[in-house]
């Protein structure tokens, strides 16, 4: 039982931190994306840019902001990739054959940061830093926009459609929120012993009296920006395992706290955005109830979950590291898989059979508990439409959120949105399993191959970025759809939300009265978890039984 | 208009024909889940005869049935407007009317052949040929062919009386009537096309949520064709009928077979309370409703003042000023006078004295009363009395004055009672309190629609002090007093600005701005054609207080849609756990755990899953064409509740449902 104490106690530890600087940083996001002054050194950016930080952009010109902007950076990506043992800082590394070039530079776009590769054995300084960290920073950036849009929206009443300026979102959000906390956090990081240096590999004697390369780098930078923006892409191929990325239990819950910290703070940003803290206290309480209820039954499941090893070892230690434990290693899986990381720092592969599906189930959610940065958000909003419009229904209203109406427009908008990760993953995942490129690249047979298939896809799909393991997938095959599921569970929900925020937009803002459905009671909170994890759980449900399910039960 | 039993199984038999011929796909499209159950029969239909076995053919039949029970709940639904459409046509059998031609003499035309513009003359005993409005003379009608109502009612040419339908038979006099409508599009034409259902359009919010149930089906085909890949790749290759059951199963084929339903039976409520919905887009607004602006007069009061109190003069004693009221409202048979004699001398008939001369109210005395041998008495508006006085060199004591104005300012009206004996100057002997009597249980009825989150204003002509003095008595939460239309139109403009619903209703040519302007407009039929056309709904009772009712009936139509959509998606958690052990117990004997209903065998499981889907359709019609209960409350509650009726009661219902059906069908030698 004695086991128990850090495990809970960690949570705590960890809640209370949150506590106190969610509100703080959402406020600070909520002034951030509103807020009509421009910082000096921004101006220079715009300036720079030759762009108007005033403009209000239409929701469609606001997409286009965002599909030409990720456009470029997947192509920027590529090229660094592909003409890598051209440019200097490179380590020698060669170039990225054209498949893997493109699923990096999808991945990384697009804020999966799933990594086909071994990061220190595959990509340079210059790749590292100019091109991968630089998308954590904006990719992260474009995800917080499109959500701040969207709460904008919801706000305004009869703006024709206008939702704000991407680019005023995008500079803004690296700026004033992602620049200045991943600093902060670094040098955190560093206190805490990861490390930080522009070294060449060393090369050091082992015990054994070999030689090995030890490559260092800027891992404490890339390491904050990686948690903080829920990017997931770690600078050594054991990602947050390796003990330069994270050193200690401290460290691990530090890591923890920065994927958390902005997914949440944007739903309190939310409430300050549309002038009622008590809508952003209930989308919050959404996201805190599952990932919670996440946390909960991982920790269970590696502890005291079933299967005759861990039942004897007190604990599955398979795949994880010592200095976090079990209880670590759950939390640590539950956030990377309820925030869209994809950081780990065990491998998932080794988790126990139920284990694993709570943390499949997690992406599965669409990334809302509490997903990533923004996407969180505009997902869990999204949802929030959905349940407003059976409930609505309910309390004999036509429905509306915020006091806007949804009528059929946004309806098709929400079930385009609601229909595009299902549909990648089940698909993605039979495609996969019927052609024999994609059967190669599984380990095992049976449930577990089904778990490493889904899990791969699921992860692309939404965006998460962590791997399960046990799968090869940096074939042409598996880089393909993997980078196609990143791509389309990206931008065409962005765009599916940009286009509903339009609708909000130009809708007028109806007063609440009594015999409207309040959306921010508990018994709201609970209907939306309700409804996330019913239309999730019937839709993947089947697949799941025949995977982690029916492993469990062996 | 006649009450049928909900469902009955006559009813059931004469939708039945209906019911098949809705199986053609065409009829089917609207409503893509039901479409997809089809697909999904038919496959089954396919396998079936390719490889026979009673489980096969079981499925089929059921999945058939499914479709079937799908349609039925519509054609049901249809066929309680059917009657009362057959019996408005027999009113539009072709009559010949005189149509009144340029020269001024008159022509014999078939009825069918009038056109708007043209002039008809109708006599007693006749039928109006078509709708239109009364340009010349007074008739009493009988519209009982319309409203039901048998007792006639007087048209008129000018005014707010001068509408009259076609079909309904002028009893007396002679009228000339201006024909406002072209054959095929007149009134009993709309209402026949409402009660039948054919001119039914979907409305915003039914197209809404069948996008979204769309969309859930679309997800589930994907869920079941990626599953036959996906077991595939696992060992446990799964048979397309099974596949096909566990598709029907999951697409929320209850709300998708009962929303049409829904829609035509909320509308036939209104049809029942002789409300006529001229769309149903109307019907859904009426649930959103924030405010009702309900006129003052007929609606919240009675509309006659009713005498409240007397009020006495000093050195008058009260038996004298009673004696003297009520003298002089023995004659009265205005509803004020009636009601003197009520409050004084209680109901019943009460002998006027003999040798009295009665002196009836007219508009230049603006006093009634009785002239005896030795004495006049007199009732009647202040100014008028106190002008008699003064006439007579009577006096005018400062308490009468005072009594007159204390009653004015609580919003009543005073009426001084006065004698003159002989040749004497007129002695002021009290005053009557006349009030505006308030119907029972309006207040209740306004704070019933304060807690549904709907504000009542109140209209009416009468000044600020007395409409405040009603509205107070009443309870509403607000009132527009000295109204005149465009005040009206205002009112309705200023609240819809400010992003609510309005409804109204109305019945005058001045109305018609209103009603038109308004989310929900409710003319009244007794009203002109103007208020009729600018209204999206006619109550055919002329009654005001129905736009209560009409509220309550647009949010139990929304709340039957939110209820079934519920329940039909929280059923699926049940049918997993019955169909998906099922499936793969042969494959992964472990799963057998998750048959947590113990059921007898994976065939049996099913094909219990696939009848219980069918049956609960057949089990639900009667909610469906009744709507679910409501009761005004609050949304947070009315959530609370009905939360736990369908969405908890949605969860378990299945699990016992579905066991039942096993226990049964197990015993079936084929499985």
């Amino acid at each position: 039982m004695s086991a128990v104490v850090p495990a809970v106690g960690q949570v705590l530890v960890l809640v209370a931190v949150l506590a106190l600087a969610v509100p703080l940083l959402g406020r600070h996001l909520a002034r951030t994306y509103t807020s009509a002054d421009h910082l000096g050194i921004e101006r220079v950016a715009y300036r720079a840019l030759r762009l108007d930080p005033d403009a209000d952009q239409h929701w469609r010109t606001y997409a286009l902001s965002v599909l030409g902007f990720s456009l470029v950076g997947i192509l920027a990506l590529q090229a660094l990739g592909r003409l890598q043992q051209h440019l200097p800082f490179s380590l020698g590394f060669g170039a990225l054959p054209a498949d893997g070039a493109w699923n990096t530079a999808v991945s990384f776009v697009t804020n999966t940061n799933w990594q086909w590769y071994s990061g220190e054995a595959a990509l340079g300084h210059l790749a590292q830093a100019s091109g991968l960290t630089v998308q954590n920073f904006v990719s992260a950036a474009s995800g917080m926009a499109v959500a701040a849009a969207f709460a904008r929206a919801l706000a305004r009443s009869e703006a024709g459609g206008r939702i704000g300026n991407f680019w005023t979102d995008l500079v803004r959000g690296v700026v004033r929120v992602l620049l200045p906390v991943a600093l902060v956090s670094a040098v955190l990081l560093v206190l805490l012993g990861v490390v930080q240096n522009l070294h060449a590999p060393r090369v050091v004697s082992t015990l054994t009296g070999g030689e090995q390369s030890v490559t260092g780098g800027p891992v404490a930078s890339q390491e904050a920006i990686k948690e903080l923006g829920t990017n997931g892409g770690g600078f050594y191929n054991a990602n947050s395992a390796h003990p330069f990325e994270n050193p200690t239990p401290l460290s691990n819950l530090l890591e923890i706290g920065l994927m958390l910290l902005v997914p949440l703070a944007m739903a309190w940003a939310f409430g300050l955005i549309v002038g009622d803290r008590r809508q952003g206290a209930a989308v919050l309480g959404a996201m805190g109830g599952l990932f919670l209820v996440g946390v909960t039954l991982l920790t269970w499941a590696e502890m005291a979950g079933p299967g005759t090893v861990p039942e004897a070892a007190g604990g599955a230690l398979e795949g994880k590291e010592l200095r976090f434990g079990t209880a670590g290693s759950a939390l640590f899986a539950a956030a990377t898989t309820g925030t869209s990381t994809g950081a780990v720092n065990a491998m998932h592969d080794s988790l126990t059979a139920p284990g694993g599906g709570v943390a499949m189930f997690g992406m599965l959610l669409g990334e809302v508990s509490p997903g990533g940065v923004g996407s969180g958000l505009y997902g869990m909003l999204v949802l929030a439409v959905v349940t407003v419009f059976v409930a609505g229904l309910m309390v004999g209203r036509t429905p509306e959120y915020l006091g806007k109406k949804i009528g059929q427009r946004e309806i098709v908008l929400v079930a385009g949105y609601v229909l595009t990760t299902p549909f990648l993953v089940l698909v993605g995942t039979a495609v996969a399993l019927s052609v024999p490129a994609g059967l190669a690249g599984l380990q095992e047979d049976g449930p577990h191959g089904l778990s490493e298939a889904l899990y791969a896809v699921a992860s692309a799909s939404n965006n998460n970025g962590s791997a399960f393991g046990g799968l090869t997938s940096g074939t042409p095959f598996w880089n393909t759809l993997l980078g196609v599921c990143m791509l389309l569970g990206r931008f065409l929900p962005m765009v599916l939300v940009l286009a509903l925020a339009g609708r909000f937009a130009t809708a007028k803002r109806l007063p609440a009265g009594a015999g409207t459905l309040p959306t921010h009671r508990p018994l709201f909170v609970v209907l939306l978890v309700g409804v996330a994890l019913v239309v999730v759980g019937l839709t993947f449900v089947p697949v799941l039984v025949l995977g982690p399910i029916v492993e469990s039960l062996s | 208009m006649n009450r049928t039993a909900l469902l009955d199984p006559a009813q059931l038999a004469t939708a039945l024909p209906g019911a098949l011929a809705k199986l053609d796909p065409r009829a089917l499209v609207a409503t893509p889940v039901m479409l997809v159950v089809e697909v999904g029969a038919v496959l089954t239909t396919v396998l079936a005869v390719l490889d026979p076995s009673f489980f096969a053919w079981s499925v089929t039949v059921w999945l058939w049935l499914t479709v079937l029970f799908g349609n039925l709940a519509e054609s049901v639904a249809e066929g309680r407007g059917k009657a009362q459409a057959a019996s408005l046509r027999a009113l539009q059998t072709e009559t010949t009317a005189r149509r009144r031609t340029p020269a001024g003499t008159l022509e014999d035309v078939p009825s069918t052949a009038l056109r708007a513009g043209d002039l008809v003359v109708v006599e007693a005993g006749e039928r109006i040929p078509g709708d239109g409005d009364v340009v010349e003379g007074v008739a009493s009608v009988d519209e009982s062919a319309v409203t039901g109502e048998s007792a006639p009612v007087i048209r008129e040419s000018g005014g707010d009386r001068c509408a009259v339908t076609g079909g309904t038979t002028v009893l007396s006099d002679r009228i000339v009537v201006r024909i406002t409508s072209d054959p095929g599009r007149s009134f009993v034409d709309r209402m026949i096309g409402l009660v039948e259902g054919s001119e039914r359009q979907r409305t915003p919010n039914e197209i809404a949520l069948d996008v979204l149930l769309g969309a859930l089906t679309a997800v589930f085909v994907v869920v079941c064709a990626t599953l036959w890949v996906v077991a595939d790749h696992s060992g446990a290759r799964v048979p397309v009928l099974v596949l096909a059951a566990l598709l029907v199963c999951l697409i929320p084929t209850t709300i998708g077979a009962l929303l049409s339903a829904i829609g035509i039976a909320g509308m036939d409520r209104l049809v029942r309370r002789n409300v006529l919905a001229m769309s149903g887009r109307a019907v859904e607004a009426a649930g959103d409703v924030d405010v009702l602006l309900l006129d003052k007069t007929g609606t919240i009061t009675h509309g006659n003042r009713r005498a409240h109190e007397v009020l006495t003069t000093p050195g008058v004693p009260r038996e004298e000023l009673v004696e003297a009221a009520l003298l002089s409202s023995l004659a009265d048979e205005t509803p004020e006078g009636r009601s003197i004699v009520e409050l004084l001398a209680g109901p019943g008939e009460h002998a006027v004295p003999a040798g009295a001369v009665l002196v009836p109210f007219s508009a230049t005395t603006r006093t009634s009363g009785v002239d005896l041998a030795d004495r006049s008495v007199r009732k009647g508006a202040a100014s008028a009395v106190c002008a008699w006085a003064r006439e007579t060199g009577g006096a005018e004591p400062a308490e009468v004055l005072a009594a007159v104005e204390q009653v004015s300012a609580a919003g009543g009206t005073p009426l001084v009672v006065a004698e003159r004996r002989g040749q004497e100057p007129v002695r002021l002997l009290g005053v009557v309190h006349l009030k505006d009597v308030v119907k029972d249980g309006m207040r209740e009825r306004f704070a019933e629609l304060r807690a549904m989150g709907i504000r009542t204003v109140m209209i009416t002509g009468d000044n600020a002090i007395t409409a405040a003095a009603i509205a107070h008595e009443a309870g509403v939460d607000d009132f527009l007093a000295e109204a005149t239309p465009e005040d009206k139109l205002d009112l309705i403009r200023e609240e819809q600005a400010g992003g609510r619903m309005v409804a109204m209703c109305g019945d005058g040519t001045n109305d018609a701005p209103a009603l038109a302007q308004a989310d929900v407009g409710v003319a009244m039929n007794t009203g002109t054609t103007a208020a009729k056309e600018a209204g999206n709904m006619v109550d055919l009772d002329s009654d005001p207080t129905k736009l209560i009712d009409v509220v309550e009936i647009g949010k139990q139509l929304l709340i039957t849609r939110g209820a079934l959509t519920t329940f039909s998606v929280a059923n699926d958690v049940a049918k997993y756990f019955a169909i998906l052990p099922a499936m793969f117990v042969v494959a992964f004997p472990q799963l057998d755990v998750l048959n947590v209903m113990r059921l007898s065998s994976p065939e049996s499981a099913i094909l219990s899953a696939v009848v219980f889907n069918a049956l609960v359709i057949v089990a639900l019609i009667p909610l469906a064409l009744r709507g679910v209960r409501y009761r005004p409350d609050s949304a947070d509650r009315l959530l609370r509740r009905n939360l736990l009726v369908y969405g908890v009661g949605g969860l378990v219902t299945p699990f016992v449902g579905i066991k039942l059906i096993d226990l049964v069908v197990s015993l079936l030698p084929g499985l």
